[in-house]
């Protein structure tokens, strides 16, 4: 930790809101969502209070993982402006406060859902936070460009533990959810990285924006994007996939590469004279889309209790 | 007027305890509900039940066959 973050003054005194907000509440709210779909799209029915647990424990695994996330962070928190007011640079919470809540939790979370599951479903929760805590924030943030590509896979695990929570194992199924979170965080996030410039270059981490510049940023969020649509698409041809669900993909992903299209043949001095408007509509865009993507599948889930869902 | 001022700080307190209360009261109900449900799912009750300090002759035809 930086100086700057150890002589924040804190008081001790937390409100039960400051140790929530540790917990990253809005990627939290994106975990539950992704990993209920993963559970309820699964051809295994699920006792609704053993469902209820088992999100419960990954939500909180996830909840986990961010509070680590955010005593490991706590320097380059306080550099940054999107960062600043979080609990530990803010003063409300000590670092060590964080570390012990985000340990207990992760424990907590992953031997509960064991307990109400599976060891399948727990085991991957138990890797998705290390892979978080450690893999990304520890190792790949500071250290490579790449870092939310391959950090981007802590954020996919979800709907495969769901999946996991009802069947207790893995299928091309909840491979390919999996995937289509993996590939979306790329242009998601260096969306986000293209408009709040400053931020990650004062931080000094290793952005794609800091350490191959703008330009080859737009080049990548395209590029990314063509990987993704594949995914998205060929993700309505399996068993949770449907008619639906493949019209509603082949709008979003018309939609989104559209945006993304007109993101990348914009040059810095268009992006500053319109304060970045296209960048921030594709961001906004990338979160309808995943949200929407999952929508679709439990639309065609909830078909099928009438047996008008999948292709069958 | 109050003897006892009533500092930001105690509002602050009271407001983590009744949270920590509240979910040790939530981490109760998960168990108690899981274990319910665990033990209705069980097909055949005999799985779960032993002889926990009483004879029970059904459980003990059961080994003999």
């Amino acid at each position: 930790m930086t100086d700057a973050s150890m002589s924040q003054v804190t008081t001790g005194e937390a409100g039960m809101g400051d140790y929530f907000a540790l917990m990253k509440p809005r990627v939290m709210s994106l975990v539950i969502f992704t990993a209920l779909v993963g559970l309820l799209v699964a051809p295994v029915a699920v006792h609704p209070f053993i469902g209820f647990v088992a999100i419960l424990c990954i939500a909180v695994g996830a909840g986990a993982s961010g509070a680590l996330n955010m005593w490991w962070d706590a320097d380059i928190d306080a550099v940054m402006k999107r960062t600043a007011k979080r609990p530990i640079p803010a003063g409300k919470v000590t670092g060590s406060e964080a570390l012990a809540i985000g340990v207990a939790l992760s424990g907590f979370s992953v031997v509960l859902l064991w307990l109400a599951t599976n060891a399948l479903a727990a085991g991957l929760l138990a890797f998705t936070i290390f892979f978080y805590a450690v893999i990304y924030s520890m190792w790949l943030k500071r250290a490579t460009p790449q870092n939310i590509v391959i950090g981007g896979a802590a954020g996919a695990f979800p709907p495969m533990i769901g999946w996991a929570v009802a069947t207790g194992g893995v299928s091309i199924d909840s491979a390919l959810m999996f995937a289509l979170i993996f590939m979306w965080t790329p242009p998601h996030f260096w969306a986000l990285a293209l408009f709040v410039k400053t931020d990650y270059g004062d931080a000094a981490v290793p952005m794609l924006t800091e350490t191959h510049g703008r330009r080859a940023t737009r080049n990548h969020v395209l590029a990314y994007t063509l990987l993704l649509i594949p995914v998205a698409l060929g993700l309505g041809f399996t068993s949770i996939g449907g008619p639906v669900y493949l019209a509603a993909s082949v709008i979003l992903n018309l939609r989104f590469l559209i945006g993304v299209i007109a993101l990348w043949r914009r040059n810095e001095v268009q992006a500053e004279a319109d304060k970045y408007v296209v960048e921030k509509r594709v961001f906004r865009l990338s979160l309808s889309y995943l949200f929407l993507h999952f929508g679709a599948l439990l639309v065609e889930a909830a078909l099928g209790i009438w047996g008008l869902g999948g292709w069958s | 007027m109050s003897i006892r001022v009533e500092h930001e700080i105690h509002q602050r307190r009271r407001g983590r305890n009744i949270g920590v209360g509240l979910l040790l009261a939530g981490f109760i109900g998960i168990v108690f509900g899981l274990t319910v449900v665990k033990v209705l799912s069980l097909d055949e009750i005999t799985q779960f039940e032993t002889f926990d300090h009483v004879v029970r002759p059904q459980l003990e035809t059961q080994v003999s066959e």
